[in-house]
Protein backbone atom coordinates (compact mmCIF):
# COMPACT_ATOMS: atom_id res chain seq x y z
CA UNK A 1 0.00 0.00 0.00
CA UNK A 2 1.50 3.31 -0.99
CA UNK A 3 1.61 6.18 1.44
CA UNK A 4 -0.14 9.25 0.07
CA UNK A 5 2.56 11.41 -1.42
CA UNK A 6 0.37 14.37 -2.28
CA UNK A 7 -1.68 15.64 0.62
CA UNK A 8 -5.26 16.04 -0.57
CA UNK A 9 -6.47 19.08 1.36
CA UNK A 10 -3.57 21.50 1.23
CA UNK A 11 -5.76 24.18 -0.36
CA UNK A 12 -8.61 23.71 2.06
CA UNK A 13 -8.26 22.88 5.71
CA UNK A 14 -7.19 19.91 7.78
CA UNK A 15 -9.00 18.93 10.96
CA UNK A 16 -5.85 17.71 12.68
CA UNK A 17 -2.20 18.12 11.68
CA UNK A 18 0.31 15.91 13.46
CA UNK A 19 3.97 16.96 13.48
CA UNK A 20 6.26 13.93 13.62
CA UNK A 21 5.45 10.33 12.62
CA UNK A 22 7.24 8.46 15.42
CA UNK A 23 5.37 6.50 18.08
CA UNK A 24 3.57 9.65 19.28
CA UNK A 25 2.51 11.01 15.89
CA UNK A 26 1.40 7.65 14.51
CA UNK A 27 -0.82 6.94 17.53
CA UNK A 28 -2.20 10.50 17.60
CA UNK A 29 -3.16 10.43 13.91
CA UNK A 30 -4.90 7.06 14.26
CA UNK A 31 -6.80 8.20 17.35
CA UNK A 32 -7.88 11.46 15.68
CA UNK A 33 -9.43 9.49 12.81
CA UNK A 34 -11.09 7.00 15.16
CA UNK A 35 -12.57 9.94 17.06
CA UNK A 36 -14.26 11.17 13.89
CA UNK A 37 -11.87 13.66 12.31
CA UNK A 38 -11.90 13.27 8.52
CA UNK A 39 -8.97 15.29 7.27
CA UNK A 40 -5.76 14.35 8.99
CA UNK A 41 -2.24 15.26 7.92
CA UNK A 42 0.75 13.43 9.37
CA UNK A 43 4.08 15.14 8.62
CA UNK A 44 7.58 13.74 9.10
CA UNK A 45 11.00 15.05 8.12
CA UNK A 46 12.37 11.57 7.40
CA UNK A 47 11.80 9.62 4.16
CA UNK A 48 9.34 7.27 5.85
CA UNK A 49 7.26 7.16 9.02
CA UNK A 50 8.40 5.35 12.18
CA UNK A 51 10.77 7.86 13.74
CA UNK A 52 13.50 6.53 16.01
CA UNK A 53 11.72 3.15 16.23
CA UNK A 54 13.29 2.38 12.84
CA UNK A 55 16.76 2.23 14.35
CA UNK A 56 15.71 0.58 17.63
CA UNK A 57 16.07 -2.96 16.26
CA UNK A 58 16.05 -4.56 19.73
CA UNK A 59 13.00 -6.11 21.39
CA UNK A 60 11.20 -4.88 24.50
CA UNK A 61 8.54 -2.89 22.70
CA UNK A 62 4.81 -3.59 22.73
CA UNK A 63 4.48 -5.36 26.07
CA UNK A 64 1.74 -2.89 27.04
CA UNK A 65 0.42 -1.89 23.58
CA UNK A 66 0.17 -5.41 22.14
CA UNK A 67 0.80 -7.70 25.15
CA UNK A 68 3.66 -9.05 23.05
CA UNK A 69 7.41 -8.44 22.95
CA UNK A 70 8.34 -6.95 19.56
CA UNK A 71 11.24 -4.97 18.10
CA UNK A 72 11.14 -1.23 17.33
CA UNK A 73 10.69 -1.66 13.54
CA UNK A 74 7.89 -4.18 14.12
CA UNK A 75 6.20 -1.79 16.56
CA UNK A 76 6.38 0.98 13.95
CA UNK A 77 5.15 -1.40 11.24
CA UNK A 78 1.99 -2.21 13.20
CA UNK A 79 1.14 1.45 13.72
CA UNK A 80 1.94 2.40 10.12
CA UNK A 81 -0.37 -0.38 8.92
CA UNK A 82 -3.16 1.16 10.99
CA UNK A 83 -2.43 4.57 9.47
CA UNK A 84 -2.62 3.09 5.97
CA UNK A 85 -5.89 1.28 6.71
CA UNK A 86 -7.36 4.65 7.62
CA UNK A 87 -6.13 6.32 4.43
CA UNK A 88 -4.63 9.33 6.23
CA UNK A 89 -2.47 11.87 4.38
CA UNK A 90 1.17 11.22 5.22
CA UNK A 91 3.74 13.73 4.02
CA UNK A 92 7.35 12.56 4.42
CA UNK A 93 10.60 14.39 3.64
CA UNK A 94 8.74 17.40 5.01
CA UNK A 95 9.86 19.87 7.63
CA UNK A 96 7.49 21.99 9.71
CA UNK A 97 9.19 25.35 10.10
CA UNK A 98 6.53 27.21 12.00
CA UNK A 99 3.12 26.88 13.63
CA UNK A 100 1.23 30.08 14.30
CA UNK A 101 -1.05 30.73 17.22
CA UNK A 102 -3.92 30.63 14.68
CA UNK A 103 -3.04 26.99 13.83
CA UNK A 104 -1.43 27.73 10.49
CA UNK A 105 1.27 25.15 9.89
CA UNK A 106 4.10 26.27 7.64
CA UNK A 107 6.04 23.40 6.08
CA UNK A 108 8.35 22.59 3.21
CA UNK A 109 8.99 19.43 1.23
CA UNK A 110 10.26 18.46 -2.23
CA UNK A 111 6.71 17.71 -3.42
CA UNK A 112 4.87 20.69 -1.92
CA UNK A 113 7.55 23.36 -1.80
CA UNK A 114 6.99 25.91 0.95
CA UNK A 115 3.34 25.92 1.89
CA UNK A 116 0.96 26.80 4.70
CA UNK A 117 -1.74 24.46 5.98
CA UNK A 118 -4.74 25.64 7.96
CA UNK A 119 -5.76 23.17 10.59
CA UNK A 120 -8.34 22.88 13.36
CA UNK A 121 -5.90 21.37 15.84
CA UNK A 122 -2.20 20.49 15.99
CA UNK A 123 -0.51 17.60 17.78
CA UNK A 124 3.21 18.07 18.39
CA UNK A 125 4.97 14.71 18.33
CA UNK A 126 8.53 15.82 17.65
CA UNK A 127 10.20 13.58 20.21
CA UNK A 128 13.48 14.36 21.90
CA UNK A 129 17.10 15.17 21.22
CA UNK A 130 20.09 13.57 22.87
CA UNK A 131 22.22 15.60 25.22
CA UNK A 132 25.60 16.12 23.61
CA UNK A 133 29.13 16.86 24.75
CA UNK A 134 28.21 20.57 24.72
CA UNK A 135 25.60 20.07 27.44
CA UNK A 136 27.89 18.17 29.82
CA UNK A 137 31.09 20.16 29.13
CA UNK A 138 33.81 17.50 29.09
CA UNK A 139 37.16 19.27 28.85
CA UNK A 140 39.83 18.16 26.42
CA UNK A 141 40.49 18.13 22.72
CA UNK A 142 37.93 17.96 19.95
CA UNK A 143 38.84 14.88 17.93
CA UNK A 144 36.53 12.78 15.75
CA UNK A 145 35.01 9.74 17.42
CA UNK A 146 32.90 11.46 20.09
CA UNK A 147 29.20 10.99 19.37
CA UNK A 148 25.85 10.32 20.99
CA UNK A 149 24.74 6.74 21.47
CA UNK A 150 21.70 7.33 19.25
CA UNK A 151 23.88 8.49 16.37
CA UNK A 152 26.01 5.37 16.71
CA UNK A 153 22.77 3.35 16.68
CA UNK A 154 21.71 5.02 13.45
CA UNK A 155 25.13 4.44 11.84
CA UNK A 156 25.18 0.74 12.76
CA UNK A 157 21.54 -0.24 12.33
CA UNK A 158 20.48 1.81 9.32
CA UNK A 159 23.69 2.55 7.43
CA UNK A 160 25.91 -0.40 8.33
CA UNK A 161 28.92 1.53 9.63
CA UNK A 162 30.77 0.52 12.76
CA UNK A 163 31.76 3.82 14.43
CA UNK A 164 34.90 2.48 16.13
CA UNK A 165 36.72 -0.55 17.47
CA UNK A 166 37.59 0.37 21.08
CA UNK A 167 34.65 2.11 22.70
CA UNK A 168 34.10 3.89 26.00
CA UNK A 169 30.52 4.80 26.92
CA UNK A 170 29.79 7.74 29.19
CA UNK A 171 26.39 7.55 30.88
CA UNK A 172 24.23 4.51 31.58
CA UNK A 173 21.06 5.55 29.80
CA UNK A 174 19.19 2.79 28.00
CA UNK A 175 20.48 3.71 24.55
CA UNK A 176 24.07 3.53 25.80
CA UNK A 177 23.48 0.11 27.38
CA UNK A 178 21.82 -1.20 24.24
CA UNK A 179 24.65 0.12 22.08
CA UNK A 180 27.22 -1.52 24.36
CA UNK A 181 25.69 -4.87 23.43
CA UNK A 182 25.10 -3.96 19.81
CA UNK A 183 28.70 -2.85 19.20
CA UNK A 184 30.03 -5.96 20.98
CA UNK A 185 27.94 -8.21 18.75
CA UNK A 186 29.26 -6.34 15.71
CA UNK A 187 32.85 -6.97 16.76
CA UNK A 188 33.87 -3.79 18.58
CA UNK A 189 35.39 -3.93 22.05
CA UNK A 190 33.38 -2.00 24.64
CA UNK A 191 35.82 -1.15 27.41
CA UNK A 192 33.32 0.05 29.98
CA UNK A 193 30.30 2.16 30.81
CA UNK A 194 30.96 5.07 33.15
CA UNK A 195 28.14 6.57 35.20
CA UNK A 196 28.46 9.74 37.29
CA UNK A 197 25.62 8.75 39.65
CA UNK A 198 25.80 5.89 42.15
CA UNK A 199 23.05 4.02 40.27
CA UNK A 200 22.47 3.01 36.65
CA UNK A 201 20.24 5.29 34.63
CA UNK A 202 18.80 2.61 32.37
CA UNK A 203 16.35 -0.21 33.04
CA UNK A 204 17.75 -3.04 35.17
CA UNK A 205 16.97 -5.60 32.48
CA UNK A 206 19.30 -3.68 30.16
CA UNK A 207 22.11 -3.68 32.71
CA UNK A 208 21.83 -7.47 32.99
CA UNK A 209 21.25 -8.35 29.33
CA UNK A 210 23.45 -5.73 27.67
CA UNK A 211 26.40 -5.43 30.06
CA UNK A 212 26.55 -8.44 32.41
CA UNK A 213 25.97 -10.93 29.57
CA UNK A 214 29.06 -9.64 27.77
CA UNK A 215 31.22 -8.93 30.83
CA UNK A 216 31.19 -5.20 30.07
CA UNK A 217 32.06 -3.38 33.30
CA UNK A 218 29.71 -0.70 34.67
CA UNK A 219 31.68 1.85 36.72
CA UNK A 220 29.28 3.77 38.96
CA UNK A 221 30.21 7.13 40.56
CA UNK A 222 32.85 7.53 37.86
CA UNK A 223 33.08 9.93 34.94
CA UNK A 224 35.19 10.96 31.96
CA UNK A 225 37.21 14.07 32.86
CA UNK A 226 39.31 14.42 29.71
CA UNK A 227 39.32 13.34 26.07
CA UNK A 228 42.67 13.12 24.25
CA UNK A 229 43.50 12.89 20.54
CA UNK A 230 44.17 15.19 17.60
CA UNK A 231 42.49 13.78 14.50
CA UNK A 232 40.78 10.91 16.26
CA UNK A 233 40.09 9.97 19.89
CA UNK A 234 43.20 8.25 21.30
CA UNK A 235 42.34 7.90 24.97
CA UNK A 236 40.15 9.24 27.75
CA UNK A 237 40.86 10.02 31.40
CA UNK A 238 38.30 8.67 33.86
CA UNK A 239 38.04 9.43 37.57
CA UNK A 240 35.78 8.44 40.44
CA UNK A 241 33.59 11.20 41.90
CA UNK A 242 32.96 12.14 45.53
CA UNK A 243 29.56 12.47 47.22
CA UNK A 244 29.09 15.89 45.65
CA UNK A 245 29.71 14.32 42.20
CA UNK A 246 33.07 16.13 41.95
CA UNK A 247 35.84 14.12 40.23
CA UNK A 248 38.80 12.99 42.35
CA UNK A 249 41.73 13.63 39.93
CA UNK A 250 44.27 11.84 42.17
CA UNK A 251 42.50 8.59 41.43
CA UNK A 252 42.16 9.11 37.68
CA UNK A 253 43.38 6.69 35.05
CA UNK A 254 43.69 6.68 31.25
CA UNK A 255 41.97 4.27 28.88
CA UNK A 256 43.10 3.82 25.27
CA UNK A 257 40.12 4.00 22.95
CA UNK A 258 39.07 5.40 19.57
CA UNK A 259 35.42 6.16 20.27
CA UNK A 260 33.43 7.81 23.06
CA UNK A 261 29.66 7.35 23.08
CA UNK A 262 27.51 9.67 25.16
CA UNK A 263 24.35 8.33 26.73
CA UNK A 264 23.69 11.21 29.09
CA UNK A 265 20.01 11.82 28.70
CA UNK A 266 17.37 13.16 26.35
CA UNK A 267 15.87 16.63 26.15
CA UNK A 268 12.33 17.21 24.87
CA UNK A 269 12.44 18.80 21.41
CA UNK A 270 10.49 21.89 22.43
CA UNK A 271 11.41 24.07 19.43
CA UNK A 272 7.82 24.42 18.23
CA UNK A 273 6.62 24.87 21.81
CA UNK A 274 9.02 27.78 22.23
CA UNK A 275 8.08 29.34 18.90
CA UNK A 276 4.46 29.17 19.97
CA UNK A 277 5.38 30.63 23.37
CA UNK A 278 3.65 27.76 25.15
CA UNK A 279 3.94 27.60 28.93
CA UNK A 280 6.83 25.25 29.67
CA UNK A 281 7.52 23.09 32.71
CA UNK A 282 11.12 23.72 33.80
CA UNK A 283 11.29 20.24 35.33
CA UNK A 284 10.35 18.29 32.19
CA UNK A 285 11.58 20.78 29.58
CA UNK A 286 8.28 20.29 27.74
CA UNK A 287 4.95 22.12 27.68
CA UNK A 288 2.47 22.41 30.54
CA UNK A 289 -0.56 20.29 29.56
CA UNK A 290 -4.08 19.37 30.63
CA UNK A 291 -5.20 15.81 31.22
CA UNK A 292 -5.87 15.50 27.46
CA UNK A 293 -2.36 16.86 26.71
CA UNK A 294 -3.59 20.22 25.43
CA UNK A 295 -0.99 22.94 25.90
CA UNK A 296 -1.49 26.52 27.09
CA UNK A 297 -2.51 27.40 23.52
CA UNK A 298 -6.00 25.98 22.87
CA UNK A 299 -6.02 23.48 20.02
CA UNK A 300 -2.31 22.68 20.27
CA UNK A 301 -1.46 19.34 21.87
CA UNK A 302 1.83 17.73 22.90
CA UNK A 303 2.48 14.02 23.45
CA UNK A 304 5.46 11.73 23.69
CA UNK A 305 9.07 12.68 24.33
CA UNK A 306 8.62 16.34 23.38
CA UNK A 307 6.30 16.53 26.40
CA UNK A 308 8.45 14.56 28.83
CA UNK A 309 10.98 11.77 28.42
CA UNK A 310 9.27 8.39 28.50
CA UNK A 311 11.15 5.14 29.05
CA UNK A 312 8.79 3.04 26.91
CA UNK A 313 7.35 3.71 23.46
CA UNK A 314 4.18 2.04 24.73
CA UNK A 315 3.58 4.91 27.16
CA UNK A 316 4.18 7.39 24.33
CA UNK A 317 1.53 5.72 22.17
CA UNK A 318 -0.85 5.69 25.09
CA UNK A 319 -0.63 9.41 25.81
CA UNK A 320 -0.63 10.30 22.10
CA UNK A 321 -3.85 8.32 21.67
CA UNK A 322 -5.48 10.54 24.28
CA UNK A 323 -4.02 13.68 22.67
CA UNK A 324 -5.08 12.70 19.13
CA UNK A 325 -8.65 11.97 20.17
CA UNK A 326 -8.88 15.25 22.09
CA UNK A 327 -7.42 17.14 19.11
CA UNK A 328 -10.20 15.69 16.94
CA UNK A 329 -12.77 16.80 19.52
CA UNK A 330 -11.42 20.36 19.44
CA UNK A 331 -11.27 20.41 15.62
CA UNK A 332 -14.87 19.22 15.42
CA UNK A 333 -16.05 21.85 17.90
CA UNK A 334 -16.95 19.47 20.70
CA UNK A 335 -16.91 20.64 24.32
CA UNK A 336 -13.69 20.06 26.25
CA UNK A 337 -13.61 18.24 29.55
CA UNK A 338 -13.22 20.79 32.35
CA UNK A 339 -9.81 20.85 34.03
CA UNK A 340 -10.64 21.47 37.64
CA UNK A 341 -7.82 19.82 39.58
CA UNK A 342 -4.18 20.91 39.65
CA UNK A 343 -1.38 18.36 40.09
CA UNK A 344 2.02 19.15 41.57
CA UNK A 345 5.15 17.11 42.44
CA UNK A 346 5.64 16.52 46.17
CA UNK A 347 8.03 14.42 48.26
CA UNK A 348 10.65 12.56 46.20
CA UNK A 349 8.86 13.34 42.92
CA UNK A 350 10.84 15.11 40.19
CA UNK A 351 7.93 15.92 37.91
CA UNK A 352 4.32 15.01 37.17
CA UNK A 353 2.51 15.02 33.83
CA UNK A 354 -0.19 16.15 33.12
CA UNK A 355 -0.42 19.36 35.10
CA UNK A 356 -4.19 19.39 35.53
CA UNK A 357 -6.84 16.69 35.83
CA UNK A 358 -10.52 16.57 35.04
CA UNK A 359 -13.26 15.28 37.30
CA UNK A 360 -15.00 14.24 34.05
CA UNK A 361 -12.44 11.74 32.76
CA UNK A 362 -10.44 8.63 33.45
CA UNK A 363 -6.86 9.75 32.95
CA UNK A 364 -3.28 8.70 33.47
CA UNK A 365 -0.81 10.47 35.74
CA UNK A 366 2.89 9.84 34.95
CA UNK A 367 5.78 10.79 37.17
CA UNK A 368 9.41 10.12 37.97
CA UNK A 369 11.04 9.92 41.38
CA UNK A 370 14.19 11.75 42.45
CA UNK A 371 15.73 9.03 44.62
CA UNK A 372 15.35 5.27 44.24
CA UNK A 373 13.38 3.37 46.89
CA UNK A 374 14.28 -0.33 46.82
CA UNK A 375 11.34 -1.71 48.71
CA UNK A 376 7.64 -1.24 49.32
CA UNK A 377 6.71 2.28 48.33
CA UNK A 378 3.54 4.24 48.84
CA UNK A 379 2.47 6.56 46.06
CA UNK A 380 0.13 9.24 47.38
CA UNK A 381 -1.89 11.43 45.07
CA UNK A 382 -3.33 14.01 47.43
CA UNK A 383 -5.56 12.32 49.94
CA UNK A 384 -7.44 10.80 47.04
CA UNK A 385 -5.32 7.84 46.15
CA UNK A 386 -2.73 5.67 47.78
CA UNK A 387 -1.10 2.80 46.03
CA UNK A 388 1.60 0.43 47.12
CA UNK A 389 4.26 -0.32 44.51
CA UNK A 390 7.19 -2.69 44.92
CA UNK A 391 9.99 -0.27 44.17
CA UNK A 392 10.59 3.02 42.40
CA UNK A 393 13.74 4.14 40.59
CA UNK A 394 14.40 7.33 38.60
CA UNK A 395 14.94 5.29 35.42
CA UNK A 396 11.43 3.87 35.44
CA UNK A 397 8.45 6.15 34.98
CA UNK A 398 5.48 5.41 37.21
CA UNK A 399 1.98 5.65 35.73
CA UNK A 400 -1.26 5.60 37.68
CA UNK A 401 -4.78 5.78 36.28
CA UNK A 402 -7.40 7.82 38.13
CA UNK A 403 -11.11 7.97 37.42
CA UNK A 404 -13.92 10.50 37.94
CA UNK A 405 -15.47 8.69 40.90
CA UNK A 406 -12.27 9.05 42.89
CA UNK A 407 -11.52 12.60 41.80
CA UNK A 408 -15.03 14.02 42.24
CA UNK A 409 -14.39 15.14 45.80
CA UNK A 410 -11.27 17.13 44.83
CA UNK A 411 -12.63 19.65 42.33
CA UNK A 412 -10.87 22.98 42.68
CA UNK A 413 -8.02 21.54 44.73
CA UNK A 414 -4.33 20.83 44.11
CA UNK A 415 -3.29 17.20 44.37
CA UNK A 416 0.28 16.61 45.48
CA UNK A 417 2.06 13.46 44.30
CA UNK A 418 4.47 11.83 46.79
CA UNK A 419 6.50 8.63 46.60
CA UNK A 420 7.76 7.56 50.01
CA UNK A 421 8.94 4.35 51.67
CA UNK A 422 5.98 2.40 53.06
CA UNK A 423 7.11 2.86 56.70
CA UNK A 424 7.17 6.66 56.36
CA UNK A 425 3.77 6.73 54.68
CA UNK A 426 2.22 4.96 57.63
CA UNK A 427 3.79 7.42 60.07
CA UNK A 428 2.17 10.26 58.16
CA UNK A 429 -1.27 8.82 58.81
CA UNK A 430 -3.57 7.41 56.19
CA UNK A 431 -7.11 6.23 55.79
CA UNK A 432 -5.57 2.90 54.82
CA UNK A 433 -8.07 2.21 52.09
CA UNK A 434 -6.77 1.49 48.62
CA UNK A 435 -9.26 3.04 46.29
CA UNK A 436 -9.17 1.26 42.96
CA UNK A 437 -11.51 3.60 41.16
CA UNK A 438 -10.51 3.84 37.54
CA UNK A 439 -7.31 1.88 38.05
CA UNK A 440 -6.33 -0.81 35.55
CA UNK B 1 9.38 -26.27 45.93
CA UNK B 2 8.42 -29.50 47.64
CA UNK B 3 9.84 -31.47 44.74
CA UNK B 4 13.16 -29.66 44.99
CA UNK B 5 13.35 -30.16 48.73
CA UNK B 6 12.80 -33.89 48.23
CA UNK B 7 15.60 -33.96 45.72
CA UNK B 8 18.03 -32.30 48.11
CA UNK B 9 17.25 -34.76 50.89
CA UNK B 10 17.93 -37.54 48.40
CA UNK B 11 21.61 -36.50 48.64
CA UNK B 12 22.62 -35.80 45.04
CA UNK B 13 25.93 -37.12 43.81
CA UNK B 14 27.53 -33.76 42.90
CA UNK B 15 28.30 -30.89 45.20
CA UNK B 16 25.78 -28.15 45.90
CA UNK B 17 26.86 -24.82 44.48
CA UNK B 18 25.28 -21.40 44.90
CA UNK B 19 24.85 -19.17 41.85
CA UNK B 20 23.69 -15.55 41.88
CA UNK B 21 21.45 -13.85 39.30
CA UNK B 22 19.82 -10.44 39.11
CA UNK B 23 16.13 -10.80 38.37
CA UNK B 24 14.97 -8.61 35.47
CA UNK B 25 11.26 -8.97 36.22
CA UNK B 26 10.76 -5.48 37.69
CA UNK B 27 12.69 -2.40 38.97
CA UNK B 28 13.26 -4.11 42.30
CA UNK B 29 16.07 -6.15 40.70
CA UNK B 30 16.09 -8.95 43.28
CA UNK B 31 19.45 -10.64 43.80
CA UNK B 32 18.67 -14.30 43.45
CA UNK B 33 20.71 -17.11 44.93
CA UNK B 34 20.22 -20.44 43.24
CA UNK B 35 21.46 -23.58 44.97
CA UNK B 36 22.02 -26.29 42.41
CA UNK B 37 23.88 -29.42 41.58
CA UNK B 38 24.77 -28.81 37.96
CA UNK B 39 21.42 -28.20 36.28
CA UNK B 40 19.31 -29.52 39.12
CA UNK B 41 18.00 -26.54 41.05
CA UNK B 42 17.58 -27.33 44.71
CA UNK B 43 16.49 -23.97 46.02
CA UNK B 44 16.02 -20.38 44.84
CA UNK B 45 16.39 -17.65 47.46
CA UNK B 46 16.09 -13.88 47.40
CA UNK B 47 13.01 -13.62 45.22
CA UNK B 48 9.99 -11.67 46.42
CA UNK B 49 7.46 -12.97 43.92
CA UNK B 50 6.70 -16.11 41.91
CA UNK B 51 8.09 -14.51 38.77
CA UNK B 52 11.48 -14.17 40.45
CA UNK B 53 11.58 -17.82 41.43
CA UNK B 54 10.74 -18.90 37.87
CA UNK B 55 13.36 -16.53 36.48
CA UNK B 56 16.00 -18.02 38.76
CA UNK B 57 15.27 -21.58 37.61
CA UNK B 58 15.11 -20.64 33.90
CA UNK B 59 18.24 -18.53 34.08
CA UNK B 60 20.18 -21.30 35.77
CA UNK B 61 19.00 -24.24 33.71
CA UNK B 62 18.52 -22.78 30.22
CA UNK B 63 19.34 -19.08 29.86
CA UNK B 64 18.06 -17.69 26.55
CA UNK B 65 17.98 -14.24 24.99
CA UNK B 66 15.96 -12.40 22.40
CA UNK B 67 18.41 -11.63 19.58
CA UNK B 68 18.11 -8.91 16.97
CA UNK B 69 20.65 -7.65 14.50
CA UNK B 70 20.83 -6.34 10.93
CA UNK B 71 21.91 -7.85 7.57
CA UNK B 72 22.85 -6.18 4.31
CA UNK B 73 20.00 -5.09 2.10
CA UNK B 74 20.69 -5.44 -1.63
CA UNK B 75 18.54 -2.47 -2.53
CA UNK B 76 16.23 -0.18 -0.65
CA UNK B 77 16.04 3.09 1.23
CA UNK B 78 18.74 2.07 3.73
CA UNK B 79 21.77 -0.21 3.75
CA UNK B 80 20.66 -2.60 6.48
CA UNK B 81 17.60 -4.74 7.05
CA UNK B 82 16.63 -5.25 10.72
CA UNK B 83 16.07 -8.92 11.64
CA UNK B 84 15.48 -11.01 14.72
CA UNK B 85 15.82 -14.63 15.76
CA UNK B 86 12.46 -16.41 15.39
CA UNK B 87 12.81 -17.67 18.96
CA UNK B 88 15.05 -16.99 21.94
CA UNK B 89 18.62 -18.17 21.40
CA UNK B 90 20.63 -20.03 24.07
CA UNK B 91 22.78 -17.37 25.74
CA UNK B 92 26.07 -19.08 24.86
CA UNK B 93 25.19 -19.18 21.16
CA UNK B 94 24.15 -15.54 20.76
CA UNK B 95 27.56 -14.35 19.58
CA UNK B 96 27.92 -17.17 17.03
CA UNK B 97 24.37 -16.52 15.82
CA UNK B 98 25.08 -12.86 15.10
CA UNK B 99 28.57 -13.40 13.68
CA UNK B 100 27.29 -16.03 11.24
CA UNK B 101 25.18 -13.27 9.68
CA UNK B 102 28.07 -10.94 9.00
CA UNK B 103 28.11 -10.27 5.27
CA UNK B 104 24.72 -11.92 4.78
CA UNK B 105 22.71 -10.19 2.06
CA UNK B 106 18.95 -10.06 1.54
CA UNK B 107 17.36 -8.71 -1.64
CA UNK B 108 14.22 -6.58 -1.59
CA UNK B 109 11.28 -6.91 -1.69
CA UNK B 110 10.92 -8.14 1.87
CA UNK B 111 7.80 -8.29 3.99
CA UNK B 112 7.89 -7.85 7.76
CA UNK B 113 7.67 -11.36 9.21
CA UNK B 114 9.37 -13.14 6.26
CA UNK B 115 11.91 -15.80 7.14
CA UNK B 116 15.11 -14.56 5.46
CA UNK B 117 17.52 -17.29 6.67
CA UNK B 118 17.01 -20.78 8.11
CA UNK B 119 18.85 -22.60 10.88
CA UNK B 120 21.36 -19.83 11.59
CA UNK B 121 24.74 -21.10 12.86
CA UNK B 122 23.35 -24.57 13.46
CA UNK B 123 21.06 -23.38 16.22
CA UNK B 124 17.97 -24.64 14.40
CA UNK B 125 16.59 -21.12 14.74
CA UNK B 126 15.41 -19.11 11.72
CA UNK B 127 15.87 -15.41 10.99
CA UNK B 128 12.85 -13.12 10.57
CA UNK B 129 12.70 -9.71 8.87
CA UNK B 130 11.32 -7.03 11.22
CA UNK B 131 10.31 -4.55 8.55
CA UNK B 132 9.12 -4.48 4.94
CA UNK B 133 11.11 -3.10 2.03
CA UNK B 134 9.69 -2.53 -1.45
CA UNK B 135 11.34 -3.85 -4.61
CA UNK B 136 14.05 -1.57 -5.96
CA UNK B 137 12.03 -0.54 -9.03
CA UNK B 138 8.91 0.23 -7.01
CA UNK B 139 9.01 3.89 -6.12
CA UNK B 140 6.07 3.86 -3.76
CA UNK B 141 7.06 3.50 -0.14
CA UNK B 142 5.71 0.26 1.23
CA UNK B 143 5.61 -0.50 4.89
Amino acid sequence: MPITAEPRHLDARYDVTVVGAGPAGLAAAIAARDQGAERILLVDRDAEPGGILRQCIHSGFGLHAFSEDVTGPEYAHRYVERVLERDLDVLTDAYVTDVTREHRVKLMSPTTGVTTVDTGAVVIGTGARERTRAQITIPGERPAGVMTAGLAQKLVNLHGYLPGSRVVILGSGDIGLIMARRLTLEGAEVLGVFELLPHANGLSRNVVQCLDDYDIPLHLSTTVIDIHGHERVERVTVAPVDEDLQPIPDRSRDIDCDTVLLSVGLIPDAELARQLQLSLDQRTGGPVVTSTYETSLPGVFSAGNNLHINDLADWVSQEATVAGAAAADVALGRTRARQDIAVTPGTNVRYVVPHTLSTDLTQTVSFRVKQPIYGDTIVRIGEAHRRKVRAVVPAEMVTITLGPRLLAAYAGETLRVDAVPAEQAEDAGTDGATDRDGAG
Amino acid sequence: MAEHTDRSTAAPQGEVETFTYLCTGCPLGCRLEVDAVDDDVIEVRGFTCKKGERYGIQEHTDPRRAVSTTVWLGSGPMARLPVRAAEHVPKDEVMAFVQALRGYLVEAPVTCGDIVAEDVAGTGIDLVATRSVAAADDLTVVI
